[in-house]
Order: C-alpha cells, then sequence, then structure tokens
C-alpha cells in the first residue's frame, strides 16, 4: 500500500516539474526572440529609415521610408474593406441571424477561415485581382489582408454583441425606435469596446503578414503611393533583406522586425484593455 | 420583420396603429438597408472559403490539365527548365515538418495548459498565460529571421552531437545524419513546434477551465493527486476538443510559409535525414513564385496550393467541429 501511495506521489511530482518546464520552455523562447530582436533591432536604428527610401544593393546606407509609408497605406485600405465587411457580418450573425441554422452554417464557415493559412488567401488574391490585371498591386495585396482580417472581426463582433443584454435592446424597442437604430444607438454603443478590440486584434493579425504580399503587392525599391502597382511594405522588405548577403540590409531587416513587433505588441496591450472594459452581463 | 423585434411589437400592439409620417417611411427604409448591408456581411464572410478554393482551383486547370491528379502527386520532378512539376517532395515536406511540430508541441502544449489551468498559483497564471499568448502575437516573418540569424547557428553546434549520438543508433539513427548546417527539416519542425504552442495550449486550457468544478472537486476529494485529476478526468472530459486544438495547431503548421522558408534550407531533393535542407509546399510556392515566368510554371505553383488547400481545410473542418462538440455538450446541460 505505501509503495502504491508513494509511486502515485512520484508520478504526481514529476508530472508537476515536467509541466511546469514546459511552460518554462514557451516562455523562454518568447523571451529569446523578443530579446534578440529588441537587441538587432536596437542597433540596427538609424535616423535614415525614417527619411530615405531603401538603398540598391550593395550601397551602402540605410532607409525604409518607402516601406513604412507602403505598410500604413496597405494596412488603411484593408481596414477600409475589412472593418466594415467584418462589423456588419458579425452584426448580421448578432442582430438577425440568432441560433438559426443558416447562422450557424455562417458561424461554422468563419470559424474555418478564421485559422486559414496566410498563403492561401495571399494565391486568392492573386487570382481574383493580379490575374485578372496582369501585374502585382497594392490594392491586391490590401484585399488580401482584409480577407484575412474579416474572420476576426465577424466572430469578436457575433460574441461581443451577444454579451449586450437584452433589457437595453426592449428599452430601446419600446421607445420605438427602428431596428436599425436600435443597433446602432445602443447595442453597438454598448458593444463598443469588444468590437474594437476584434478589429485590433484584426490589425495585429495582418500587421506582420508577409506571405500573401508576396503574391500581391510585393514590393518596390522606389516609393510609391499609387495603389494599382507593387508598393513596398515591411514584411517583404524583412523578407528580402534578411536573406540578402549585405550587412546594411540585415541591419535594416533586424531594425524593421523590431518596430513590427513593437507595434504588434503594443496593439495587443491596447485590445486586452479594451478587453477589459466589456461588461459582461451578470 | 424577424426575431425579437417582432415579437416585441406584436406584443405592445399591432404596428399599423402607429401614426403615419414621413419619418416612417424612412425608419422602414433604413431598416431595410441596414438589413442589406449586415446580410451582405455575412454573405462575404461565408463565401470567401468557396471563393478561395474555386479561384484557386481555376488558376490550376493549366497544370491540372497538363500533368493531371495522380502523376503530379507522385512525381519527384520539379524542373523548370523542361517544364515537368510533380509535387511529391513538397507534400512529404510539409508532412514531415509539421510532424516533427506536432510531436514536440503537442506535448508542450499540454503541459502549458495543465499548468496554467491547475497547477500554477492565481499571481502566476495570469502573467504566463499572457506571455504564451504572446508567442502567437509575433509575426512569422520574426520568427524565421530568429530562426535562420540566431537559431540556426546555435542549433548548428548541436547538430554533431545528435549525430554521434541519436544517429548511431541503428535504424532511426538514418534520419539524424547529416552535414551540420542548422538549418533543415529539423530545425523548421522545431521553430513550428513553438510556433503551434499558443494555439494548442490556449484552446486545451480554455477547454480545461471549462470541466465542472464538481468533476474534478469529486476527484480531489477522493485523494487523486494534481496529475490523476488532469490525465483521468480533466483530459477524458475534454477529448474531443483537445483533439480539435491539436488539429488547429496542426492546420496552422502545415500552412505555415515565412518560417519555415527561412530555416527549412529549400532544397527540391528529398533526404532520408531530418537534418538535411529540404522543402514543403507553402515554402516552394514563397521561393518561386515571383520568379516564376511561364504560364505553367505559375499553374503548376498554384496547383501545389490547391492540394495545401484541400489538406489544411479537412484538417480545419475537423479541428472547428471537435471543439464545438465539448460546447454542445456543455450547452445541452445548462
Amino acid at each position: 500500500m505505501t509503495s502504491l501511495v508513494a509511486r502515485r506521489r512520484i508520478v504526481d511530482v514529476a508530472s508537476k516539474i515536467l509541466m511546469g518546464a514546459a511552460t518554462a520552455i514557451g516562455v523562454f523562447f518568447l523571451f529569446w526572440i523578443i530579446w534578440t530582436t529588441a537587441v538587432n533591432g536596437i542597433s540596427g536604428m538609424h535616423w535614415d529609415l525614417f527619411t530615405k527610401d531603401t538603398p540598391p544593393p550593395g550601397i551602402n546606407g540605410y532607409g525604409l521610408r518607402n516601406a513604412f509609408v507602403g505598410s500604413l497605406i496597405l494596412l488603411s485600405l484593408s481596414m477600409l474593406i475589412g472593418v466594415p465587411i467584418g462589423v456588419m457580418g458579425g452584426t448580421w450573425l448578432a442582430e438577425y441571424g440568432f441560433h438559426s441554422r443558416i447562422a450557424n452554417i455562417v458561424r461554422f464557415l468563419n470559424d474555418i477561415m478564421l485559422s486559414a493559412p496566410s498563403i492561401e488567401i495571399g494565391l486568392f488574391a492573386y487570382a481574383i485581382v493580379v490575374a485578372p490585371m496582369g501585374h502585382f498591386s497594392a490594392f491586391a495585396g490590401s484585399v488580401a489582408l482584409s480577407v484575412l482580417m474579416i474572420p476576426i472581426i465577424v466572430r469578436t463582433t457575433d460574441e461581443m454583441l451577444s454579451l449586450v443584454g437584452g433589457d437595453m435592446r426592449e428599452a430601446a424597442i419600446a421607445l420605438g425606435a427602428p431596428k436599425w437604430v436600435v443597433i446602432t444607438k445602443v447595442t453597438w454603443k454598448a458593444a463598443r469596446p469588444g468590437i474594437l478590440t476584434g478589429i485590433l486584434i484584426g490589425l495585429a493579425r495582418i500587421t506582420g503578414e508577409t506571405a500573401p504580399l508576396l503574391f500581391t503587392a510585393l514590393n518596390n525599391q522606389f516609393f510609391s503611393a499609387d495603389l494599382f502597382h507593387p508598393m513596398a511594405n515591411i514584411p517583404v522588405v524583412i523578407f528580402q533583406f534578411a536573406l540578402s548577403p549585405y550587412a546594411n540590409w540585415q541591419q535594416m531587416a533586424w531594425a524593421a522586425a523590431f518596430i513590427t513587433v513593437m507595434f504588434v505588441l503594443v496593439l495587443s496591450l491596447v485590445a486586452r484593455w479594451f478587453l477589459g472594459r466589456v461588461q459582461v452581463p451578470k | 420583420m424577424n426575431g425579437s423585434d417582432a415579437a416585441v411589437r406584436t406584443e405592445m400592439g399591432p404596428v399599423s396603429e402607429e401614426p403615419k409620417s414621413l419619418g416612417r417611411t424612412w425608419r422602414l427604409s433604413g431598416d431595410f438597408f441596414f438589413h442589406k448591408a449586415a446580410v451582405l456581411g455575412a454573405f462575404i464572410a461565408a463565401a470567401a472559403l468557396f471563393a478561395t478554393v474555386i479561384a484557386i482551383a481555376y488558376d490550376s486547370r493549366l497544370s491540372i490539365q497538363t500533368f493531371g491528379i495522380w502523376k503530379f502527386l507522385k512525381s519527384s520532378d520539379w524542373d523548370p527548365v523542361t517544364q515537368t512539376f510533380g509535387s511529391f517532395p513538397f507534400i512529404v515536406g510539409t508532412l514531415v515538418s509539421s510532424t516533427i511540430a506536432m510531436v514536440l508541441g503537442v506535448p508542450i502544449s499540454f503541459g502549458i495548459a495543465v499548468f496554467i489551468a491547475e497547477i500554477a498559483p492565481a499571481w502566476i497564471k495570469r502573467p504566463v498565460a499572457g506571455a504564451i499568448e504572446l508567442l502567437a502575437a509575433i509575426p512569422s516573418i520574426v520568427y524565421g529571421l530568429w530562426g535562420l540569424l540566431v537559431f540556426a547557428p546555435v542549433f548548428a553546434k548541436a547538430e554533431p552531437w545528435i549525430n554521434n549520438n541519436i544517429g548511431a543508433i541503428p535504424g532511426i539513427g538514418l534520419l539524424f545524419q547529416g552535414p551540420p548546417m542548422g538549418i533543415g527539416m529539423l530545425t523548421a519542425g522545431i521553430v513550428l513546434a513553438i510556433m503551434v504552442l499558443p494555439y494548442i495550449s490556449s484552446i486545451m486550457r480554455d477547454v480545461f477551465m471549462v470541466v465542472p468544478s464538481s468533476l474534478r472537486e469529486s476527484a480531489y476529494a477522493m485523494g487523486a493527486t494534481t496529475w490523476e485529476v488532469a490525465w483521468d478526468i480533466i483530459l477524458p472530459y475534454t477529448r474531443s476538443a483537445v483533439i480539435g486544438g491539436i488539429f488547429l495547431g496542426l492546420g496552422r503548421a502545415l500552412g505555415e510559409t515565412m518560417a519555415v522558408t527561412f530555416v527549412i534550407g529549400n532544397s527540391n531533393v528529398l533526404s532520408t535525414s531530418l537534418l538535411m535542407p529540404g522543402a514543403s509546399i507553402p515554402s516552394v510556392l514563397a521561393n518561386e513564385f515571383t520568379e516564376a515566368t511561364t504560364p505553367l510554371y505559375v499553374s503548376s505553383l498554384i496547383y501545389l496550393g490547391l492540394i495545401l488547400i484541400a489538406v489544411t481545410l479537412v484538417v480545419r473542418f475537423l479541428a472547428v467541429l471537435l471543439i464545438r462538440r465539448l460546447g454542445r455538450k456543455e450547452g445541452a446541460k445548462t
């Protein structure tokens, strides 16, 4: 009997140690990645990164201005396409579809899209925008990125609107407000921190996306704000510069990676802050 | 009119008793357009999946016509010069790197989930859970950059040891022989394992938390240890969702592009050793797509993408289905 107790205790202690170790491994890699990105990124920081365009191969110098501007344009355009579609889709699910069969099918399809590899979405945007137009373009890149963020926004909007209590809706309806006014003035307002969380998470997800841009926006060595031509952007610049033999290019890749990671981490923290303000019904 | 709105209105009295004014038509048309916009949003969200599959299948038609299905799947020739294309090495590369990721990532994810849900004291729970979730926030290109420039050189130092020890074992030793380059199939698998940790462990943790405390506490009351509660009570109760979480991670690993492209070594020739370079479907797409010059070349690359979609779609379908099953079980009880 005592040996059985001893054995069980040993298994228990050993498993606790192993699980603690597993957690330590995960946390260790997080710090290792962030640490090296920060060290290399900060040492690669240079004022010219923000004021000059990317230098040609083999030429000394720094500059990422065209890529920063390109990424900002791409992200803004993706939000312009993705946010309205995502919020309206989520609103339909929560306010019109409820738990009907069709709404559950939409939720299911949306959940499958939620975990779609970004490279598939890139090929999709290539097939519907780049191939018919005949050349790569920033617009195609934004289509790809918006398709990636829509499922995230649909899902969070749906969940957050469902959290809004029925009493508020009923009060508004009792005042004679039509349904769309109830939704825009009452439920959206009540769910605002939650919906904003979804939008921020969506934005964080697409910020560092590289694979879909390889098939769509590609890259541009020069400054361009033309939506219908290839546009420089940070992720593809990191990809090309990291694999290059030039020291200054590799340094710029680290600096760009560091800025991207910081941007995404700040977005995630702000999203979490908004999420903390979501009022869960009692 | 549908749903609760209609129900509430009829309770309040017939709608027709409202005064007929300009405001009323304006309100109704507002309702009409808002509803249509919402329907459109939901339709786009739902149709995107089908549109993706159809568009990619359509763009790979040239390659499908040229090589057929079976021949493309089993052929190892990938030669842009002679315009012959086959997908076998890339399919194997995708499956092997993802398998390594699962073998390493699933036990670690399980450990993390149990640690957070059952073992960790409250004050450590939140920061640790947050840190693991941050792993998912790091863009895959950064994993690639770190994998190639930081992890690979370190790993190259460990490879001679792997060669001498694991490589010496008859049988599986064959998988672990090769020059210490730091990059290759095994490196890709390790980086993928780190990347899937947050996805698998957060699903596991979430479902572990919904296990009714009556189950858990009755086991503890019977004198069960933490490990016995985790393995014999919590895991069986959440099994379907746990498998779903694993499939979700597998779907991520199969389709991961940038990180793999950086560290897999990009060789189109199959090798028996995991220490040797290889290629996966996403990595060959990322590497060769912009260089593809002929329509058949482009179409063959998209055909590879179609195969990837077919595989990941099945995996994701099962993942979502399995994760939802636990939710339904919960819903039925309350």
